[in-house]
């Protein structure tokens, strides 16, 4: 293996073949026109393509594949919310990745960990008590357990009844699991490339040209473009793009940072989520500690790092682990995070008649990358949203027909 | 961040509060109007004008901001936006 390694090194000829082909001329229109080539985008054109037979299919990308949250995300796919809607929905999500190097015939580094979701207040203690409830009513694995076995599925967590903030409980989610994300933009690509789908890099959509109540086309960077249909799916630009559409939304734009410890020898199996202590962390398959929190505390359209965000989220590490207190960062990162009220995403129909809104994914999108792709491709395949995204519908704040998931999503993402 | 009432102090001294929108008549609006009200927000990717608090002194102000860049432009008290008081219904005799 090795030596195959260093053969291919420094081989002349790149004995890969190149998968995702180059960005091609544009056509003068498509059936479908999907604005954003994050896994979002990716994973609709791939089931527009293999399930509904929609190939004439373009995505426009502004800069390169999963340039956006996509590949910022700290990747944990779990389904232990709170509302019945919710966990339904997440639920198929974990179903469908379980299964999804096996679909794609593309590795994505699936690795089920457990997560766990620690109480360190009676109140918290009382809502971990009514997701595992929630939960195993709608079929999904959730439990709560007591520092024992928390002990002994975390045996390096500091669990003294001397901390700050002692541990009382914790609501125990199996399925937890974290993958690579690039990986699965670029399997869900590769995949849809195949079947014909055009992937277009560097091709930002400038406006919407808008006929009554239908979208006829976008503007690009790179010309004009006619659309049957047109999918929006641009997280953190939601509002610009909608607001071409002249659609208003209720989000806010607001950055979410993350960080990344030196690689260290394997020894944190599950994904930890303190939402008292507004932490979380998780162990890469390299051993880099992946460490985040909750999103800054005011709107911005920016990604950059803050030392604020760093000490406050550090501290409270400690808390947990003491011993990583000589433990070096090795990278930080922010991504724009598209934030509804309750913390649900927004997918569905519009008030254009052949415009689909894929939005509102704030910090929690990427676990539900498969079902969203594939249930927006049924969507716009049938003008009908399916059962599973009513809840999901924009209409839904006119109505107040919210779907609270702040407890559930505000800090574990 | 340039507090009206304190002075230049540490940005953790603050919150964000949303931004600064003209409120239907609570009795009058229909509820699309009020539900446009609450959730809907205007997200501008540039200069923007949004209720903040300084929260060791409880004192609200409003402050204008680029959203792109992260500076602030501009704050003031909210006497030189809203000149009377704003009830949110008549007190009721019960
Ligand atoms: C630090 C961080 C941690 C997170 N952790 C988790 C987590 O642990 N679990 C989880 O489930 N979720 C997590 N999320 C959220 C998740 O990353 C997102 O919700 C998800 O990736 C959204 O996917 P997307 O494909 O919709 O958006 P993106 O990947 O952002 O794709 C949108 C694309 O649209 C493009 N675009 C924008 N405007 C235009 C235009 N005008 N024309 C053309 N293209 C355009 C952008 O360049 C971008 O590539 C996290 C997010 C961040 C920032």
């Amino acid at each position: 293996m090795p030596f195959g390694l260093l053969k291919y090194g420094l081989s002349r000829r790149y004995p890969e073949p190149r998968r995702i082909p180059p960005t091609p001329d544009l056509k003068p229109s498509y059936d479908v026109v999907i604005v954003g080539g994050g896994g979002h985008g990716l994973a609709a054109a791939y089931y527009l393509s293999h399930v509904h037979g929609i190939r004439n299919v373009a995505v426009l990308e502004k800069g390169y594949l999963a340039s956006g949250n996509t590949a910022r995300n700290t990747t944990i796919i779990r389904a232990n919310y709170l509302t019945p809607e919710g966990v339904r929905f997440y639920g198929e999500s974990v179903a469908l990745y379980k299964e999804l190097s096996e679909t794609l015939d593309f590795n994505i580094m699936y690795s089920e960990r457990g997560h766990l979701t620690l109480a360190h207040t009676d109140a918290s203690v009382r809502t971990m008590r009514w997701r595992a409830e929630v939960n195993t009513h709608c079929g999904v694995r959730s439990e709560l357990i007591w520092p024992d076995e928390i002990r002994r599925l975390c045996p390096s967590m500091n669990l003294s009844d001397k901390a700050r903030y002692p541990v009382l409980a914790a609501l125990l989610h199996p399925p937890g699991a974290i993958a690579r994300h690039d990986a699965v933009a670029w399997g869900y690509a590769i995949r849809a490339a195949e079947r014909g789908v055009e992937i277009h890099q560097q091709t930002e959509v400038t406006g919407l040209r808008i006929e009554g109540d239908r979208v006829v086309g976008v503007e690009t960077n790179r010309g004009f473009v006619g659309a049957g249909k047109v999918l929006q799916a641009v997280a953190g630009s939601s509002t610009r793009l909608a607001d071409m559409a002249g659609l208003r939304l209720p989000i806010r734009t607001v950055p979410l940072q993350a960080c990344v410890s030196q690689p260290l020898k394997r020894f944190l199996d599950p994904i930890v989520v303190s939402g008292s202590l507004h932490v979380y962390i998780s162990q890469s398959a390299r051993g880099e500690l992946v460490m985040g929190g909750s999103t800054d505390p005011y709107a911005l359209y920016s990604s950059r790092s803050t030392l604020d965000f760093k000490e406050g989220l550090l501290a409270h590490m400690l808390e947990l682990f003491p011993f990583l207190a000589e433990v070096k960062l090795l990278r930080q990162w922010a991504g724009m995070a598209d934030m509804t009220p309750d913390f649900s995403p927004i997918m569905g129909l519009t008030p254009l008649a052949n415009y689909y809104i894929d939005a509102g994914w704030g910090t929690w999108g990427f676990k539900a990358t498969p079902v969203c792709g594939k249930r927006m491709a049924e969507t716009i395949a049938t003008g009908r949203a399916p059962d599973i995204l009513d809840a999901f519908r924009l209409s839904r704040f006119a109505e107040f027909q919210q779907v609270g998931e702040r407890g559930a999503a505000a800090v574990g993402h | 961040m340039n507090c009206p009432l304190n002075g230049p102090r540490n940005i953790s001294e603050f919150i964000s509060a949303g931004e600064v929108k003209a409120m239907p008549d609570p009795v009058r609006a229909s509820d699309a109007e009020w539900a446009d009200y609450v959730f809907t927000q205007s997200n501008k990717a540039g200069v923007v004008r949004e209720w903040w608090c300084h929260v060791p002194t409880s004192y609200w102000f409003i402050a204008e901001r680029d959203a792109t860049t992260d500076t602030i432009l501009k704050t003031y008290p909210p006497g030189e936006v809203f000149a009377e008081r704003r009830d949110f219904a008549p007190i009721s005799e019960a």
